[in-house]
């Protein structure tokens, strides 16, 4: 049985040591380059004495940074990507609470580390893999690793403007990827395009499955995303097959007529998620790629990636919500009601998560752990452990499992308790309307609408009208152009409190 | 042109858009600006940017941007 994610690795550098792994714009690394890059780092890491401590890998989006990812596991430590990308702020909150035990940087990164404040440890790239390999040491690591130990910890945004890290074990990330890989299908000849940062658990879906089957993994460059046009050229001069996209970047290309120019035609696999498909998008995409399988993916950084999924299969009409279908196998999902019983069926509840791909929890923060990961209430006999998401899900008449919204958006208003998301869904059906979402304005205790659309206000309020109770109707109504979103690809609610306060 | 500083400096105020030609070279401009930016246009000069000329050169400055605009007036 598999224990470590580096078996990957070293089971495809055997097989296909010469075949691309990872490539951007400027490089790219074969897997025997991946290997032996990584190799190098793991020993003069251990040769410093790192070992169990988590090591920093600030720099920049390129096949290098994965090289030294799996360069850190083989020390016996636990790899932190950060991203100039992250407000700096933030940068100094994770080196404060973590207290790395050394920083990985590249000749570009290199100087900016001064303005974190930090003042470890700090080695080059390029000086590290000139190290020679000793077998000796990453031997005697992966002799006591067992699967229980972390390999990264990943930072998300706490409701208190504190960062968490993640900490995830190899035992949970080759449960998510051997499930992921089954269900969308990976193989050999994918060839993936990737979009999502590598400082989100987001990049685990191209990373480890491109190590798993000998696939490769380009590194979409940011600014294409910008640019519809140029990146379906793109796709389609690097013969992308395979995306796993946030639903935005799916929409830049489908909302600028581009489909009428070009199509990326080697598609066939596009999984998306963490936002709402708008269904007038997403029907674009069909029609013109009616070939390609369309999937949509649900899950918290706290259970390593991805825990549900739900392929396409019928036509979506406009004001219809894309679901999210069923928890891939070895996972389990409860919906807990308020008293903690399970939701009966068609009922709301909270979404909760049972099984391996549960990651060890905050990194040095045993309190929010446990607020977050519980003992399952529906089981008094043993100690077992689920993650509650904070989402609130139901299921549908077909017995799928649909996401409605966050849990914090509940609110109470003029007496009446309010789930914010029941008004953003009433929004999304009406035909103009592309994305919409709703936050509560605690002191003028106003709740605001935006949304995204053709739709003119006064058209969206009367729509309102006649979906809500009168109390549920938003006192303001406000269009933008585009949503805000987070790193991750979900709507930026504080960004949006925050505009609104500031207003 | 002036109706065309007021969208860019609603979006970046602290930007000098008059002389400034590096806007997408030096990443001032991102793909969220892009997105109001095509929006904006389209409201206030009425006409739509086709994808084939959302292209890093009409958008590197507010004077390829403005001639890219005029140029699609005279088009229509």
């Amino acid at each position: 049985m598999q224990r470590n994610v580096l078996e990957y690795l070293e089971q495809i550098v055997k097989r296909l040591p010469d075949k691309t792994a990872y490539a951007d714009e400027k490089t790219e690394m074969t897997f025997a380059q991946v290997s032996q890059n990584a190799l190098a780092i793991g020993t003069f890491l251990r040769e410093k004495g790192l070992y169990k401590q988590p090591v920093v890998v600030f720099m920049g989006k390129h096949p290098r940074t994965i090289a030294a990812f799996f360069g850190v596991v083989y020390a016996g430590c636990y790899y932190v990507p950060i991203d100039e990308e992250m407000p700096s702020h933030r940068i100094e909150l994770i080196f404060k609470s973590l207290d790395p035990g050394a920083v990985i940087c590249d000749s570009l990164t290199a100087a900016a580390l001064g303005k974190f404040g930090y003042q470890g440890q700090s080695y080059l790239y390029d000086e590290m893999i000139c190290t020679p390999v000793r077998e000796d040491l990453i031997s005697r690591v992966r002799d006591r690793q067992i699967d229980t130990d972390p390999i990264y910890i990943v930072f998300t945004s706490g409701s208190t403007g504190i960062p968490k890290g993640v900490v995830a074990c190899h035992r949970s990330v080759i449960d998510y990827i051997e499930n992921l890989s089954s269900v969308l299908g990976f193989n050999e000849d994918t060839v993936f395009g990737n979009q999502t940062p590598l400082y989100v658990d987001a990049c685990l879906k191209e990373l480890y499955p491109t190590l798993k089957f000998g696939a490769t993994t380009y590194f979409i460059p940011k600014e294409l995303f910008m640019f519809p046009l140029k990146l379906v050229e793109y796709l389609n001069d690097k013969k992308i097959n395979t995306i796993c996209w946030v639903v935005s970047a799916l929409t830049i290309i489908s909302s600028f007529g581009t489909f009428d120019r070009l199509v990326p035609k080697y598609l066939k696999t596009i999984a998306f998620g963490s936002e709402v498909f708008p269904i007038k998008q997403f029907n674009l995409w069909r029609k013109n790629l009616p070939e390609a399988r369309f999937v949509n993916l649900y899950g918290p950084t706290e259970a390593t990636g991805m825990s549900c999924y739900y392929e396409v299969d019928r036509e979506f009409e406009p004001g219809e919500m894309i679901p999210i279908g069923r928890p891939f196998s070895n996972t389990d999902i409860l919906l807990l009601d308020e008293n903690n019983r399970e939701a009966s069926f068609g009922e709301p509840g909270e979404i909760c998560i049972r099984g391996t791909p549960l990651t060890l929890g905050y990194y040095k923060d045993f309190e929010r752990t446990g607020e977050a990961f519980v003992q399952n209430p529906l089981n008094n006999c043993y100690p077992e452990l689920i993650y509650r998401t904070g989402d609130i899900g139901r299921y549908n008449e077909r017995g799928e499992l649909e996401f409605i919204s966050r849990k914090d958006n509940q609110i109470k208003h003029m007496g009446h308790r309010i789930e914010l998301g029941e008004i953003e869904l009433a929004a999304n059906m009406h035909m103009k309307v592309n994305t919409a979402c709703c936050i509560f304005d605690g002191s003028s205790k106003k709740i605001v609408l935006y949304y995204v659309g053709d739709a003119a206000k006064a058209e969206v309020a009367e729509f309102l009208k006649e979906k809500l109770p009168r109390y549920m109707v938003p006192n303001v109504i406000e269009s933008l152009d585009m949503m805000p979103l987070t790193a991750n690809g979900k709507i930026d609610r504080v960004f949006l409190k925050e505009k609104y306060s500031k207003r | 042109m002036e109706q065309l500083l007021e969208i860019l400096h609603g979006l970046h105020p602290e930007v000098d858009f008059e002389t400034n030609d590096r806007l997408i070279d030096d990443r001032i401009i991102d793909s969220f600006d892009i997105v109001s930016l095509v929006s904006d246009i389209s409201e206030t000069f009425d006409v739509t940017i086709p994808v084939e000329e959302i292209i890093p050169e009409n958008f590197n400055s507010a004077k390829a941007l403005y001639s890219l605009i005029e140029r699609l007036i005279e088009e229509e």
